[in-house]
């Protein structure tokens, strides 16, 4: 049986009961998976990496959680196909273990910044998307410090060209311009918000979807993202070893 | 060595030190001196404040545990308790910004952890001196009090509280920032906590059981926060040794969390018997309140303490601030399984001692005794009735009416007045920093900081929301501190009534002067009082405090500053609270309570004219509770398409707020509100009990009986629309409010 | 302790070069806003120090590259510098 979604806890982290709780709202089902664990359980479906301060971001975000077990696990179960999300600093996490391509700077302003941003989804049809159309625009908070999505330019063109952009930071009314500190507050270069790897199972994303499922919260712009990896979860065939990606 | 003898050096008077030889019956030695210091230090052991705050109103239907606890506990229904605590870090974060404002939090965080709580939100009362020059005088600055200093001073503790409370992962969702010269050499950085747990669940800070083990856990003791004890290394040294010796404490949120993780999990699994943390006094105050709370003793061994530094002396651990770290008592068979669950969360743990019914705090190191005492000596610490004295000031500053210093307003020159009232930096916008705060982290932030009067925050699986307001003011008190502390439980409550909840509890924070002059300690006592006397009229009782003296410099005493933090129940919540903005077009503005001839200490008054004199504004306690159940009511049938308290800056202030939180005018006939009052006063009196609300003109008549009904004046004074507000653009207000610093 | 002799290690990773630089380029303005307008290249990044047990000072560098290749700086929006020396004992 699959359809569960693995949330990887590493120390640091503190958007796990976040995650479970929208991975809940979307009908999905959920567990912690310990940052020392070795393999994900046979039942999981798709994993997401929550948001948090992952060995507090010392040395740089991510740095460090990626050479933890529980990471190496979800990078062998990516390989295999495994839906993927990284939010925050579950991205950066995916970025700095190489899943990704690219890397999160400090934010242009230099401050954090915890607030609602508009992102215009560019890429409809993987995992973490297929509940929403490309050009959909979506009110969603981001939270972070070092978001500021960086690549060199024959890295971003290749992103642009292989339709590996998930989302990218626009005005309310969706229109982009990376230029403008309002609706590319951290200044990402063409204003990225979220990436895939070539093959689109796995995606990271900067704003939190989790923290934008229910209207009681200020917008649930966020819930077809979450609905979109539950429902990738329960849908991805059954690994053919026990213990996906597992050794 | 010369100078004065060691105890005065460690701050100990003559007498105390006779009753320290008394309970011994010998004289200290040097560990259990520094241990008696930092105990019966004015920090730890209240020794002025104590006589008074018994008079504090602390019992309730809904109280579980009230004051002398880590944090207060209020009952909320459905088995579930609010844990609440208030603590100031003044010293620290003038010394060191970012540090003290971070330890700060991490200190308050573990105090509520120490309940069994998770931590799920944090809030800042933060005051600092002038960020800019007040209109039309010079700029003191490159002076140590000057704005420069202040604006670093701001951006350090904001900085400290966004890098510690972020990673640490608990939300800040409120607070206030308030600007005044009183504090340039002394900033105020009280933070409150909170937590809402299973009553059921409850943990008991003592140390119960002999032969019980005692467990340190979390971060490695270094030499932080040991400045005031360290003159015993001196003693002992080479002098100017201890100059090398940082008294700055370090936060490392990262340890923090792991601490948090690895303690819920030690509780939920029924692993402890006890938990306490370590603040101020460290280990010194932790092991010996746990012993005297539970079974008596307790003996420890220093060896087992993991060390951050070489050459550490026995006084030094024991008193050392480090951050980070809790004392945990389990008993003998769950201590492979606790050391297990702190290793599962890379929470380093060590056994330091066990728990004893010898009546005895004995402290080893290496095979030698270096402390034996009763614990509750310690603990208990000494009490003082200080002498008290109503300060001149007081007399002088009330027979001056302010409007005899205040220039008569006609209608011409209203725009020019509010336009440079809201230039204020206590009006401005705090957008600023409340970006950089992780204020919605665990989902529960319903209305976060600036969309309302206060926090809203719902309890996941039920139907209740708690609120949360923060206030205090200073400039009241220096007028009157009796009437400026009521005022200060009036707006706290008035706020958490805004948005629609029913003040349930508060904590307070005293931030006062030197202690030692009659004139601080009357005001204290005169502020207490005037605390008191609010939360009885408003039926909120006091379930855990704070007090800070000798908040002075140059032998300069701040203006006492009670600071209040109400928690407010709704329950039901039915969908997000009206917020402050003006929303919809043709909605009625209206104007509730009624206003007084209140300039005495009001904003306008100081920041435009520069006058501070008369009479703390005027507080009638029915009206006020009226007003508040009101509001409430407005909010629970969802009548208001916004609702703003009327407080700094009055009437004009409020308006031009509603204006600029929303974009959006109104059309508003000047004074309506307080027809038989002169101009400035109508516009800007300080009158507690009131608000400015608007309506959708469908509903107007609906929220016009229940005033009546109420009992509340509710003035009709115009319309919403257009895009400015009396007389002036909201968009050169939007440019007034936004910080240029 | 390693028996083999100690070198100091001393990495100092920056924004690579190009990148654009928030941290530099706030501490920039603050200078000129003091006064230092002649005042270019702000560049703020970190130092990681060590010492690491190796017999010369290329095995040491060999060790500190694999390092900074590894864990210590992103090749993506970092450089880094190694300076080898001897440790203070």
């Amino acid at each position: 049986m699959t359809g569960l979604v693995a949330i990887p806890i590493i120390p640091g982290v503190n958007c796990e009961h976040d995650v479970a709780h929208a991975v809940r709202i979307a009908g999905g089902r959920s567990a912690f998976i310990h940052h020392t664990d070795r393999a994900l359980p046979a039942e999981t479906g798709a994993v997401y990496i929550p948001g948090g301060f992952a060995y507090g971001d010392y040395l740089r975000a991510g740095a460090i959680a990626r050479f933890t077990p529980v990471v190496e696990a979800v990078a062998r179960a990516a390989a295999d196909g495994m839906p993927v999300l990284g939010v925050c600093n579950g991205f950066q996490v995916l970025c700095e273990a190489g899943l990704l391509p690219g890397a999160l700077a400090r934010n242009v302003g230099v401050r954090f910044l915890c607030q609602d941003v508009h992102v215009r989804l560019e890429t409809a049809g993987t995992p973490a998307s297929h509940r929403l159309k490309a050009g959909n625009v979506l009110r969603i908070p981001i939270n972070h410090g070092e978001g500021c999505f960086t690549a060199p330019a024959e890295v971003l063109d290749l992103l642009e060209t292989r339709n590996q952009i998930l989302v990218r930071y626009c005005a309310a009314d969706g229109t982009v311009d990376p230029a403008d500190p309002v609706s590319n507050p951290n200044g990402s270069l063409r204003a990225i918000a979220g990436v895939t790897n070539p093959s689109g199972n796995v995606a990271g994303m900067m704003p939190h979807p989790e923290r934008a499922c229910e209207a009681i919260l200020g917008s649930a712009d966020g819930r077809p993202i979450v609905e979109s990896l539950v429902h990738a979860a329960q849908s991805a065939p059954a690994p053919q070893s026990a213990g996906a990606g597992g050794r | 060595m010369s100078g004065p003898p060691l105890h005065r050096q460690l701050g100990l008077t003559d007498d105390e030190l006779e009753r320290i030889r008394e309970i011994l019956g010998r004289d200290p030695n040097r560990t259990e001196l520094a241990m008696y210091s930092v105990m019966w230090s004015e920090h730890c052991s209240y020794k002025s404040s104590r006589v008074h705050l018994g008079r504090l109103p602390s019992a309730g239907p809904q109280v579980v545990l009230g004051p002398g606890e880590n944090a207060g506990v209020v009952d909320i229904g459905d088995g579930l308790g609010v844990v609440v605590r208030i603590e100031s870090h003044n010293h620290p974060s003038f010394v060191e910004p970012y540090q003290g404002a971070a330890t700060g939090v991490g200190g308050i965080l573990r105090d509520i952890l120490t309940m069994g709580a998770r931590p799920i939100a944090s809030f800042d009362s933060l005051r600092f001196g002038l960020p800019v020059a007040q209109p039309g005088r010079s700029d003191p600055d490159g002076d140590d009090t000057g704005t420069a200093k202040q604006r670093w001073l701001v951006h350090g503790v904001v900085s400290g509280i966004s890098g510690y409370g972020n990673a640490v992962g608990v939300p800040t969702v409120g607070g206030e920032v308030v600007f005044d010269p009183t504090y340039a050499g002394n900033p105020l950085v009280n933070v409150m906590a909170l937590g809402v747990m299973p009553l059921a669940h409850l943990q008991r800070a003592t140390a119960s059981g002999p032969g019980n083990a005692v467990l340190l856990v979390g971060a490695s003791t270094g030499r932080d926060g040991i400045g005031g004890v360290s003159v015993l290394a001196s003693a002992g040294f080479d002098e100017g040794e201890d100059e090398k010796r940082p008294s700055v404490q370090v936060g490392d949120p990262f340890e923090e969390k792991k601490l948090i993780e690895a303690c819920l999990e030690l509780f939920r699994s029924g692993l402890t018997v006890g938990a306490q943390d370590l603040g101020g006094a460290g280990l010194t105050c932790a092991t010996s309140e746990t012993a005297a709370g539970g079974a008596g003793g307790m003996d420890v061994t220093l060896d087992t303490v993991e060390l951050r530094e070489p050459g550490m002396e026995p006084f030094e651990i024991l008193t050392s601030e480090s951050q980070e770290r809790m004392l945990v008592v389990v008993e003998p068979e769950n201590v492979e399984a606790a050391l297990g669950v702190c290793a599962k969360w890379e929470a380093p743990a060590t056994i330091i001692g066990h728990v004893t019914g010898s009546g005895r705090l004995r402290v080893g190191r290496s095979g030698e005794t270096v402390c034996d005492v009763p614990p509750e000596s310690l603990a208990e610490g000494v009490s003082y009735e200080r002498p008290m004295s109503r300060p001149d000031r007081i007399t002088a500053l009330a027979s001056r009416d302010p409007h005899a210093l205040l220039p008569r307003l006609g209608p011409g020159v209203v725009p020019g007045e509010v336009l440079r009232l809201m230039t204020s930096p206590n009006l401005s916008d705090a957008t600023w920093i409340h970006r950089q705060y992780d204020h919605q982290l665990f989902l529960n932030t319903v209305v976060g900081p600036g969309r309302g009067d206060a926090a809203v925050l719902r309890v996941k699986d039920t139907r209740k929301a708690v609120a949360v307001a923060l206030d205090g003011v200073g400039r009241y008190c220096r007028l009157d501190p009796h009437r400026g502390a009521a005022l200060a439980v009036a707006e706290a409550c008035r706020n958490v009534a805004c948005v629609g909840a029913v003040p349930i509890a508060a904590v307070d924070c005293m931030n006062f002067g030197n202690p030692e002059k009659p004139e601080v300690m009357w005001e204290f006592s005169a502020a207490v009082d005037g605390l008191r006397e609010a939360c009885e009229e408003l039926a909120v009782p006091i379930v855990g405090g704070n007090v800070s003296f000798y908040n002075e410099t140059s032998g300069l005493d701040i203006d006492p500053t009670p600071v209040v933090g109400v928690v407010g129940l709704i329950d039901p919540l039915d969908g997000i609270p009206a917020g402050i903005g003006f929303d919809g077009y043709g909605d009625v503005v209206f104007v509730a309570g009624t206003t007084y001839d209140d300039l005495g200490g009001s904003e306008w008054a100081w920041w435009n004219h520069d006058v501070v004199c008369g009479s703390a504004p005027t507080i009638d306690w029915t009206a006020e509770r009226a007003h508040n159940a009101f509001l409430v009511d407005v909010q629970k049938g969802g009548l208001a398409r916004s609702v703003h308290d009327v407080s700094v800056g009055g009437v004009a202030a409020a308006l031009c707020e509603c204006a600029v939180a929303g974009s959006t005018g109104a059309e508003v006939e000047l004074a309506a509100w307080a027809p038989d009052l002169t101009m400035e006063d109508a516009l800007f009196s300080e009158t507690s009990g009131r608000s400015v609300l608007s309506v959708p003109p469908g509903v107007a008549e609906s929220v016009e009986r229940l005033a009546e009904t109420h009992g509340v004046p509710l003035h009709a004074v115009g319309v919403v629309g257009g895009d400015s507000v009396l007389g002036i653009p909201v968009s050169d207000l939007q440019e007034a409010v936004t910080p240029a610093w | 302790m390693a028996t083999t002799p100690a070198k100091r290690i001393t990495v100092t990773i920056r924004p690579k070069a190009g990148l654009r630089d928030p941290e530099g380029n706030a501490i920039l303005h603050a200078l000129a806003a003091l006064g230092w307008e002649d005042v270019e290249n702000v560049h703020v990044g970190k130092t990681v120090t060590f010492d690491v047990g190796a017999d010369t000072d290329d095995a040491a560098r060999a060790e500190a590259e694999a390092m900074c290749r590894k864990i210590l700086a992103n090749p993506v929006i970092e450089d880094y510098e190694i300076v080898v020396g001897d440790t203070g004992s």
